[in-house]
């Protein structure tokens, strides 16, 4: 218990050093859109795909489980948009981002660390954890967002043509559902989900790979702990934040 | 010395100026007249040798980028290293990276220079090299430099000042001269630890009478 509370009090020192104003604007831009290129654009293929076919699958399946003849069958396409827009889009995609890019920000972090790279910062009178943590904060919290609309719309397109493709349901119908009773908020809610989950995927994999001491195993074992932990917090928070903006 | 770590009792003086009593800003302006070497070069290993030189114009200067490129072309030559500004470290052999990292300690025209076992992982003839690079470069900025170094050869070479340190206590404090005669057994153990040494020490002894 101890152990916890001394890294959660660690953690949120770090975030201290983290915001601060950028030392140098022009070096702070270049490394913020380099991070845009390694953190998102780079994501953008293994999420439109993992999108595509689960959206498929949740027609799939909400169609199976739909077989009441009585149940109109436009509320396949509309239990499909909920699941893609409320959860799996910003949870689930959330947490293959938190093993994709957090394992590659422990790690990356992490060698600098065990290299003396971070030293050398440190030595030239750089805020390390400003230089090297806040441009994907920025990064990881503006450009997710945009990801998780195309995973919306992915997915929401995977079902359609799943749909299309197995007879389920037809395009028609699909697309009434689509459309029926759409609530503006719950993009908003999603949007919010994925900004908050975007934060987490940046602050706690940097913390992992910032203070990792040792070499090459530690590293690796920092990214596992940092994945997990990661993982752990975007499910809790996904909880704490649904009550508080669905809850009534 | 450099701050990294907080010291637990004694004090650092740069020129007068206590480290202790500065506050960040003041840290962090010293540490822009500090040059560093790692042990390991410290490169940053995703950016290019001349990115890596720059790095410190970058973030320090507001010069233009065709002047920072004169300033990094100026250092490398310096350290004899032609046609490498597009190389990442990883293509380097050990002896250019430490050079790349004598580079970039000196772009930024420091007035203290710290290097930590410059010569390890080298072969002996790199790190007379390296031993000499850092010597020359000492004379000609008007440098002070620190070297920490477990090497003797590079230690009698080009030691001026030599401190022993032993389990983190100054043991001996002399020069590359005063060294050979002292009858501290701490660092003579040390200096003359192979049979070579020994042999030599017996030597000098007889030779002296």
């Amino acid at each position: 218990m101890q152990s916890y509370l001394k890294h959660t009090g660690k953690y949120f020192i770090m975030l201290g050093q983290v915001f601060k104003r950028p030392q140098k604007r022009s070096v702070f831009w270049q490394q913020f859109f380099k991070e845009v290129e390694d953190m998102g654009l780079s994501s953008i293929g293994i999420v439109a795909f993992i999108s595509f076919f689960v959206g498929g699958v949740v027609v799939i399946q909400t169609a199976l489980n739909l077989e009441n003849p009585l149940t109109p069958k436009y509320l396949i396409g509309f239990a499909s948009r909920e699941s893609l827009i409320l959860e799996f889009s910003p949870t689930l995609i959330s947490i293959i981002l938190a093993g994709k890019v957090g394992s590659f920000i422990t790690s990356s972090i992490g060698t600098m660390r065990v290299t003396e790279q971070i030293d050398a910062l440190e030595v030239m009178g750089i805020n390390s954890l400003n230089h090297l943590v806040l441009p994907k904060i920025l990064a990881a919290v503006f450009f997710y967002p945009f990801i998780i609309i195309i995973s919306i719309t992915l997915g929401i397109i995977g079902g359609w043509t799943a749909g299309l493709i197995t007879g389920l349901i037809t395009s028609t119908d699909y697309l009434d559902g689509i459309r029926s009773d759409f609530e503006p908020y719950h993009i908003t809610y999603s949007l919010i989900k994925t900004a908050v989950f975007a934060f987490v995927i940046a602050t706690i994999p940097a913390y992992h790979g910032f203070y990792v001491k040792g070499g090459a195993i530690e590293v690796g074992r920092a990214s596992t702990k940092a994945v997990v932990w990661t993982s752990i917090v975007i499910i809790v928070m996904n909880y704490f934040l649904t009550q508080m903006l669905l809850g009534k | 010395m450099l701050g990294l770590f907080q010291p637990e009792k004694g004090d650092i003086c740069y020129d007068g100026r206590h480290y202790a009593d500065m506050t960040l800003e003041e840290k962090r302006d010293l540490r822009k007249e500090i040059g560093m070497v790692f042990q390991g070069s410290a490169l940053f290993d995703s950016s290019t040798v001349e990115e890596n030189v720059m790095f410190p114009l970058k973030m320090f200067t507001n010069q233009s980028y065709n002047d920072m490129l004169e300033r990094v072309n100026f250092v490398l030559n310096r350290v004899n290293l032609e046609n490498v500004n597009s190389k990442y470290p990883a293509e380097l052999s050990g002896g250019m990276q430490k050079r790349v990292a004598i580079a970039r300690a000196i772009v930024m025209n420091p007035k203290y220079l710290f290097c930590d076992e410059p010569n390890s992982g080298l072969d002996p003839k790199t790190a007379i090299v390296i031993d000499n690079l850092i010597q020359e470069i000492t004379k000609e900025y008007n440098i002070t430099t620190i070297i920490n170094s477990h090497d003797m050869n590079s230690v009698m070479e080009i030691g001026e000042k030599i401190i022993f340190l032993k389990n983190g206590v100054k043991e001996w404090e002399g020069s590359s001269e005063t060294i050979f005669k002292t009858d501290n057994e701490a660092i003579t153990d040390f200096v003359y630890s192979s049979d070579l040494f020994k042999k030599v020490r017996e030597a000098q002894l007889k030779e002296q009478g």
